[in-house]
């Protein structure tokens, strides 16, 4: 297990209060105008080497992605965008960043901001969390009045002000370009890439959008060293990550652990294990409802990190662990899942709008036992259809879940929609018989 | 993306008070000169907030002149997400979440308790008129599933026991107090807390 003092966020659970005295004292806002004073290089420089990786469920390396902003500012100006539209099934970790370590994610909006040129940040939390929302703006308002953040903030000569946005529901709005589209006040549409918003971003202006946690780690790491956020986890999977462990477990909860720790030892430690034991585990979500689920021998020898789940085909995504175990319908679970991105589907590209609905509608026939064999292959095929042929990467968030359940409990399917219509059971069912061969078998 | 239903009777007129005035040039003075779209989003919420909990066509109208952008634009947002509400809500709007986490853990429970205590339907006003409920994705809190949204807050980890007996409080004129139903704080393990101990006995 991590030890106490290798954790970032030191105050998950609330344990000391959010205002600024109790942050300081949690080593916040200490020596942020040393970082800043070494210049925008060394921080890039740093980031880069600590190989920390976006914690929003895409893991690009935040350093490259702050090096790509321009050096210079030109005619237009940089943003920084934080991305705190957690909306992903499965995961609440920004939440608790945002009501319980604000000043972290506030430092490193400053650092950041400096690092990308930018002195206006724009932070877009879900309109749900509207307590959390107020709660990350008293601690604005402390770092104004602190001249942490404002005019000549910490007396380093950078101006940086801090605006919260509110969205309003809607999940696509986590998608970087959507969430840009947002803010500018229209519907949540994301826009075709490239050009990327490094160049072409919010208002047409270069913006770097980045996760809260991303951000919110960054102080720590610039303070600690690079090589101390490198020597957790694995090379490319390094540093800490806040895991939410939720589902069928005894004791659900956030918890912040090492890259790379095993699955069965976040789910028995931490979460008190599976309901009913561990031998009924039937599957884990490792990453947020968008990647594809893992039985139980996968699990039994997984680790948790970028890399080794992209190797069990699957991926990290935002770590909402997902334990599902035997006393559900697996089915049925998914078709909710599909409900989720069905209702959530933005609308803009056809494959995702009409086959997000498709996929819905066959799982709740299949949890029903009401398809035909034949249709498990047909649904694998619709979403392969979606797959790859959206603007966004809401396509693979929904089609990923339904080829997981495919690919591990193709079996289970099966067994339960043995029915066939047309030739064994007769069954009356106009709109899935094909009447023509009816009509043979009567004559 | 939802349907919505636009509500039949509109009122005539819709204009900001003094509050909602206040709250919005503050808003709109966050974004570059211009860029004063942005603030729809804000806006709408801060109309909902003023009207009883939705937002009438006449609102959006009056947005549009306010931020000087087409109606329909102001429109198409609302429409798009689906935290505006364009028909009348309960004093007490209960959303509860019920995708997979929630669901896991029994959201389906609660919800057999709102179509018992509220109404049959969903979006249809309780017979004292308080209370509506709907059924929403998810809401961010999964660690704390089962949980529910009134209003601004998160009531979490419930049961069908505890969401009856919020019902009833609020029948009887009383607010149930918000956060957690299993008496754990926060997001941490109930009883199996493992980690920051020092901090937690400091």
């Amino acid at each position: 297990m991590l030890k106490d003092e290798d954790r970032i966020f030191q105050n998950l659970y609330n344990d000391s209060g959010s205002d600024i005295e109790s942050a300081k004292l949690r080593n916040d806002w200490n020596g942020t105008k040393e970082i800043l004073d070494k210049g925008r290089e060394w921080i890039i420089n740093e980031v880069k080497s600590s190989e920390l990786r976006g914690r929003g469920g895409a893991g690009f390396p935040t350093g490259l992605k702050w090096s790509f902003a321009p050096k210079e500012v030109g005619s237009r100006p940089h943003y920084l965008v934080i991305n705190a539209d957690e909306s992903e099934p499965g995961t609440c970790k920004d939440r608790d960043i945002l009501r319980f370590e604000p000043h972290k994610l506030i430092e490193g909006c400053l650092i950041a901001s400096y690092a990308v040129n930018a002195h206006k940040c724009y932070i877009y939390i879900r309109g749900e969390y509207f307590n959390e929302g107020q709660k990350l703006q008293k601690a604005i308002d402390e770092a104004y009045k602190n001249n942490l953040i404002g005019k000549n903030s910490l007396n380093s000569g950078w101006d940086l002000d801090i605006y919260i946005h509110y969205g309003a529901g809607a999940y696509i709005c986590g998608e970087e370009t959507a969430l840009l589209e947002s803010l500018e006040g229209k519907k949540g549409q994301p826009r075709l890439k490239p050009p990327f918003p490094a160049l072409i971003g919010l208002y047409g202006c270069p913006t770097i959008i980045n996760n809260v946690e991303t951000v919110a780690a960054v102080p720590t790491i610039l303070r600690r060293g690079a090589k101390w956020f490198s020597s957790l986890g694995r090379p490319k999977n390094t540093g800490t990550k806040i895991y939410c462990i939720s589902g069928n477990v005894n004791n659900p909860c956030n918890v912040e652990e090492e890259m790379g720790v095993p699955l069965k030892e976040l789910i028995e430690t931490h979460a008190g294990g599976v309901v009913g034991g561990w031998d009924n585990l039937k599957a884990v979500i490792p990453g947020g409802s968008s990647m594809p689920m893992l039985p139980k021998e996968i699990c039994d020898n997984m680790k948790m990190d970028f890399d080794a789940c992209v190797e069990n085909k699957t991926g990290l995504g935002t770590a909402g662990i997902v334990v599902i175990n035997n006393d559900q319908d697996i089915i049925k679970c998914m078709a909710r899942i599909a409900r989720f991105y069905k209702h959530e589907s933005c609308g803009q590209c056809t494959p995702c709008r009409e086959g997000s609905g498709w996929m819905w509608r066959m799982l709740e026939r299949m949890a029903a036992g009401e398809a035909t064999p034949d249709e498990v292959d047909m649904l694998f095929d619709v979403t392969k259809q979606i797959e790859g042929h959206t603007i966004c990467a809401f396509g693979e968030g929904s089609s990923w879940p339904v080829q997981g359940l495919i690919r591990h409990f193709k079996d289970e399917i099966l067994e339960r929609n043995k029915f066939d219509p047309i030739v064994k059971k007769q069954k009356n069912i106009p709109y899935l018989v094909d009447q023509h061969l009816l009509e043979k078998e009567n004559a | 993306m939802s349907v919505k239903k636009i509500h039949k009777e509109q009122p005539e007129t819709f204009q900001f008070n003094d509050k909602s005035m206040e709250a919005a040039n503050k808003i709109v003075s966050n974004y570059p000169v211009g860029k004063q779209q942005s603030a729809v989003m804000a806006l709408l919420y801060i109309a909902q907030r003023q009207n009883d909990n939705w937002i009438p066509l006449q609102a959006m109208k009056y947005i549009a002149k306010f931020l000087n952008m087409p109606y329909i634009k102001v429109y198409e947002v609302a429409t798009f997400y689906s935290m505006y509400n364009l028909s009348p809500v309960g004093k007490y709007f209960f959303q509860v979440c019920t995708t997979t986490p929630c669901m896991l853990r029994g959201a389906y429970d609660l919800v057999k308790v709102c179509k018992n205590k509220i109404s049959e339907k969903e979006n249809v006003l309780s017979e004292d008129g308080k209370i509506s409920w709907m059924e929403v994705e998810c809401l961010g809190a999964c660690v704390n599933a089962p949980m529910m949204q009134v209003n601004e807050d998160y009531y979490e980890d419930l049961s069908d026991k505890k969401l009856e007996e919020i019902i009833e409080a609020i029948y009887q004129n009383k607010t149930p107090k918000p956060g957690s139903y299993s008496g754990r704080i926060n997001a941490e393990p109930v009883n199996n807390r493992k980690t920051l101990l020092g901090n937690k006995n400091a």
